[in-house]
């Protein structure tokens, strides 16, 4: 039977025409009108990942007990030798249909739910071109078939990512925003390339599948040679992790993504929680194979920055006041443990149970975390404001995101049968087989967050009301549609047996339910849930007095640890004082001299020559003449 | 004589048939009728351009002096496509009341050139070539010298006729010098018995130089500058682009099989020539005022570029080589196309005049920005990829030094090009140029450039197509 996936090239091409459509023309369009186009062609783009993931899943997928690889395309884009070919193409296997999946889900839900979000706002139709670009660029990194396309693809998100977090750019603290996501992720993305071309350099090829076809004799080479006490694979696939960690906000690349929530709401849900943030994950997934069998060394950083972000991060949450920076640190931790889940991870069977965690985990938290920020952004547009303080009481104004954002937040805190529970269970299965410390370090985690994110809910839908300026109310439909569909996926997700579908070297395995790394885990998350009960549930001055018993750790956790502002003393102080300005004074006078100099002499010899062209005919004839002559005896006079 | 394989010669058969059926129009039509024929002679060439795509057959013709390859029906149908975005840009200004009468005269003689030009790039003997060479110089004379109330326009012709005499009495001098020591004018038959004596290094030198006027080479270029100022707008666009492209292709593939043993001769030769062609082109168009002056010189400095292809003398480099004179053809044409619209509308063509362009012309604008932004090579447009690949090859032979000669020229073009950009798009003016509104052909040529600037950059099959066609020494 003929095998065919080509459609999938429609999605993005689809995407790619809309963002030119509404991009170019949008202004001259009624903005109904761009986010329509821009809705329908997401909407196109998730109805064709679902027909993909249902053939690829229940039909064609598996042959022989091992899910294939498809490349319905692949075009040579740039060639510059024979060896140096750059491709264009469509690779469909589980994570790349995983990931449309979840693309398309989301960016359509966030589409729909922003025509209530937006409405009325100025830039309504280049809000929609962004996220048909953002759209496109995500879809194009996921379907990648090689690490150069990614790469391409991946800048694309991040200047969508750039454009988006700074769509209000009247306002200084988003362009501020804005440029510091930028520049973090960019300096990230620096070592993504520099370990591609190490990487490349050596393998003569991005191609994903040649890289990890078995026994690539070019990447047994690579592990023979070392470098500064590790091989020169494992400090590729690092450096290439850093790129990941940048785009994915893994400390101590951190610092852009609380203040990236400067963006529409919408857009933070979109990109900041469920896609773009996870794609360091994916991208350690996507090379999972050379990780895991050659360079295992470079697996467990890996590990250790996963645990410790998702620690570090749930730290900060607990005392942050705005609540969409508590969701971005909870993103963080998240992501932390979806990145610790690959880093313990083992390759065959049951062993790769940790890839297919972090895959699960990374597939649920994309449902529950964009519903809690959708839900966040409905509570917002009621109260017009982000800090908790504003905010109390709030379920009897608008009961269906209480709903919703109940179900997400018992989601997240780990509590059947909603998806996070079974997702989260696997990483604590995979991380208690690996190690011990990482186990009780997720494990305290995993109260942490159910503490302040029942802090978050009952900071907003309990206690007393405020003064509202005037009555809150309920989300449009288009916005509580969203919030239903994410509710009901959110529910249900969790019951897919996903390791059937995503394993490490893609041969299916079964798992269960481990009761006793269960158990305690849900323990936790319910005494998680009880203490910010206690504490929240009625106006009491009880948080207040525990964060006064002991100010220097709440001043520590609240000021995110101080992490912004060594950025800053590491960049003001020490690159700019003594690296940048000697630099800034060479530049001047040495290069820029030279410079000056070349062009002053340019100026005065163009002056100067300026009487050879004087009109005069005769003369040209003779400098014709001249030159033949000139010519001729040049040649005679070289070749002897 | 065998005419049996006629055929091959379609081209120049079918526009031998425009020029005859425009020739017996221009005799017996009515004044009235002129308006009409114009289209239907544009119509008639643009068939005549489809007809050039479909499968040709290849060979050679009368023993040898005619002969037709893939590559050679590949320069053939970009000249075409040139030629008919030239006609359309053209329209406004034949239009024009004073040109109405004679606006045949301009098709016959643009087609006359291009014949001329075909049959030189189709020779395989000397005589073939020296006639074509002729034929496509000749009427370019009394093309530029068309406005003929305009002393610029006939100081241009003047100017044009009288050099181009000389540099072909300096060609024809070589060509004699080839006959007397190898006793043949056909390629084939030269080809074997060339072998470096001094006449025949001298003979080189000649020949070189005779093609090296038409490509305005240093220091055969001076005609250039004062042609291309004066020349109706139009005309300078077809001598800079087409006439050019024709020109550099003819040099290549006759360097490249003719005088394959006289490489060790011509290659230094082409080294000096392109750094100084490179040099002096750039000097002088920093210090042009006026627009078709300025892209004068910028087509200077571009020849210079494109020699740096050939000195390789391989494959590659002759890819290259073509490559970017396709890249060139559109890019330059496109400008121009921009130049001549808003001179037809307000007959300003200074650059201070474009100041604040964009505020009122913003289509234009932008096609102007694509085109010099390609010229001045900037990714992702064609013509970053044309300079790369030539650098390319020139790095190949390990010539480093010359690659750095050549970005250093790079960046000062672009600073030349980005004054244009920046009096369009940046400078403020209270009375900037009106909004000006193309002929619809000539809109539609400017469609027909942009796309190719962008296609030709994005498109990567073009060049290992091109790659495929090319041969090496």
């Amino acid at each position: 039977m003929q095998i065919d996936f080509s459609y999938v090239i429609w999605i993005p091409a689809v995407l790619l025409v809309s963002f030119l459509v509404v991009g170019l023309f949008g202004d001259k369009l009624k903005p109904m009108l761009s986010g329509a186009i821009a809705t329908l062609a997401i909407l196109l783009g998730m109805v064709l990942s679902y027909t993909a993931a249902f053939q690829y899943f229940l039909s064609k997928g598996l042959v022989d007990g091992t899910y294939q690889t498809f490349i319905p395309q692949n075009w040579e884009w740039l060639t510059f030798y024979d060896t140096l070919v750059i491709k264009l193409g469509v690779m469909i296997d589980p994570i790349s249909i995983m990931m449309l999946v979840v693309v398309t889900t989301i960016s359509s839900m966030v589409h729909i739910y922003s025509f209530g979000y937006m409405k009325g706002e100025k830039g309504f139709e280049r809000f929609y071109a962004y996220l048909s670009l953002f759209s496109f660029s995500m879809i194009g990194l996921v379907i990648a078939t090689n690490i150069f396309q990614m790469y391409i693809f991946w800048e694309l998100v991040g200047v969508s990512s750039f454009l988006l977090i700074g769509f209000y750019y009247t306002k200084p603290s988003a362009v501020a925003a804005s440029k510091k996501a930028f520049i973090v992720t960019r300096f990230a993305d620096f070592g993504f390339l520099v370990g591609i071309l190490v990487l490349s350099y050596y393998t003569k090829t991005f191609d994903f599948q040649e890289l990890m076809s078995p026994g690539n004799a070019a990447i047994t080479n690579m592990t023979g040679i070392s470098f500064m006490g590790m091989s020169v694979l494992s400090w590729a696939l690092l450096l290439i992790f850093m790129g990941g960690a940048g785009k994915s906000a893994m400390f101590p690349l951190h610092i852009w993504l609380p203040d990236a929530m400067e963006g529409p709401t919408p857009v933070s849900a979109l990109i900041h929680a469920a896609t773009m943030v996870v794609a360091g994950v994916y991208l350690v997934a996507r090379l999972f194979g050379l990780y895991v069998l050659h360079a295992p060394d470079a697996l467990a950083i890996v590990a250790g920055v996963g645990a410790f972000t998702s620690l570090f991060a749930a730290l900060i949450a607990v005392t942050q006041t705005d609540i969409k920076r508590v969701l971005a640190f909870s993103t963080m931790s998240q992501i932390g443990y979806m990145m610790l889940a690959l880093g313990v991870s083992g390759y065959v069977g049951a062993e790769g149970l940790g890839f297919t965690a972090s895959m699960f985990h990374l597939f649920t938290h994309a449902m529950f975390k964009a519903l809690l920020f959708l839900g966040a952004g409905a509570v917002i547009h009621a109260v017009h404001s982000n800090e908790m303080g504003d905010m109390g009481g709030l379920r009897k104004y608008l009961p269906i995101t209480h709903i919703t954002f109940l179900i997400a937040a018992l989601a997240i805190s780990g509590i059947p049968p909603f998806a996070g529970f079974f997702s989260k269970d696997e990483i604590l299965v995979a991380a208690y087989a690996s190690n011990q410390l990482y186990f009780w370090t997720e494990w305290a985690v995993a109260g942490l967050t159910a503490f302040y994110m029942f802090r978050l809910y009952f900071n907003i839908f309990w206690g007393t009301d405020r003064d509202y300026e005037h009555k809150p109310h309920e989300a449009p439909f288009s916005m509580s549609f969203a919030l239903i569909f994410l509710a009901i996926m959110t529910s249900i997700v969790g019951f897919i047996p996903f390791s059937q579908y995503v394993s490490p070297n893609l041969v299916p395995f079964t798992t269960h339910i481990h009761w006793n790394v269960a158990i305690p885990s849900i323990a936790i998350g319910v005494v998680g849930i009880l203490v910010a009960a206690i504490l929240y549930l009625k106006p009491k001055a009880t948080a207040d007095k525990i964060a006064n018993a002991m100010p220097g750790l709440y001043k520590l956790s609240l000021r995110k640890f101080y992490i912004d502002e060594i950025y800053v003393w590491v960049t003001h102080s020490i690159i700019f004082n003594s690296i940048a300005r000697p630099i800034a004074w060479f530049d001047k006078k040495v290069v820029d001299g030279s410079m000056d100099g070349m062009a002053w002499i340019t100026n005065k010899v163009s002056d100067k020559t300026k009487g050879l062209q004087s009109g005069q005919l005769q003369q040209y004839a003779f400098v014709m003449i001249a030159g033949v002559v000139g010519l001729a005896l040049f040649i005679l006079y070289y070749l002897n | 004589m065998d005419l049996s394989n006629i055929i091959i010669m379609r081209n120049e058969l079918s526009l031998i048939v425009v020029v005859l059926l425009l020739l017996m129009a221009e005799i017996f039509s009515s004044k009235n009728a002129r308006y009409m024929l114009l289209n239907v002679a544009t119509g008639l060439f643009a068939l005549h351009t489809i007809l050039g795509f479909l499968p040709a057959e290849t060979g050679e013709l009368f023993g040898g002096m005619y002969r037709n390859t893939p590559l050679i029906i590949l320069m053939k149908n970009v000249l075409n496509i040139g030629v008919l975005v030239v006609l359309f840009q053209v329209q406004g200004w034949l239009k024009k009341p004073e040109n109405n009468n004679r606006s045949l005269e301009f098709y016959l003689l643009t087609f006359s050139t291009l014949m001329g030009m075909s049959y030189m790039i189709s020779a395989g003997d000397f005589l073939m070539l020296y006639l074509g060479l002729e034929l496509a110089t000749i009427p370019i004379a009394t093309l530029a010298a068309y406005d003929v109330y305009r002393m610029k326009s006939t100081e241009a012709g003047i100017k044009l006729i009288l050099l181009a005499a000389l540099s072909s009495g300096i060609m024809l001098y070589g060509i004699s010098l080839i006959y007397g020591t190898t006793g043949s004018l056909y390629f084939n038959e030269v080809m074997g018995n060339l072998q470096m004596n001094p006449l025949q290094i001298l003979a080189t030198v000649f020949f070189i130089s005779g093609l090296a006027f038409k490509i305005s080479l240093v220091p055969f270029h001076l005609w250039t500058a004062d042609v291309y100022e004066g020349a109706p707008t139009n005309v300078t666009g077809y001598l800079s682009v087409i006439s050019k492209g024709a020109s550099v292709f003819v040099l290549i593939t006759i360097l490249f099989t003719v005088f394959k043993e006289m490489s060790d001769a011509w290659q230094p030769l082409l080294i000096v020539m392109a750094v100084v062609t490179m040099v002096v082109g750039n000097l002088f168009a920093i210090r042009q005022q006026n627009l078709q002056r300025f892209l004068a010189f910028s087509s200077i400095a571009q020849a210079g570029f494109i020699l740096l292809g050939m000195i390789s003398g391989t494959t590659y480099g002759m890819a290259t080589v073509i490559y970017f004179i396709l890249v060139y053809v559109f890019s330059n044409l496109a400008a121009f196309g921009v130049v001549s619209i808003v001179k037809n509308a307000t007959g300003k063509d200074n650059i201070d005049d474009y100041n604040g362009f964009y505020s009122t012309n913003p289509m234009l604008s932008m096609v102007m920005l694509l085109a010099l932004f390609s010229l001045a090579g900037i990714p992702p447009l064609a013509g970053f990829f044309g300079k790369f690949f030539l650098f390319a090859a020139v790095a190949e032979q390990g010539m480093y030094w010359l690659v750095l000669i050549a970005v250093i020229n790079t960046i000062v073009s672009l600073y030349y090009y980005l004054l244009v950009v920046k009096a369009i798009f940046v400078v403020r003016v209270d009375n900037p140029i009106e909004p000006v509104k193309g002929e619809f052909l000539a809109r539609v040529g400017l469609v027909i450039t942009v796309i190719g600037i962008l296609v030709i950059g994005i498109y990567s099959p073009i060049f290992e197509w091109v790659q495929a066609l090319s041969f090496g020494l």
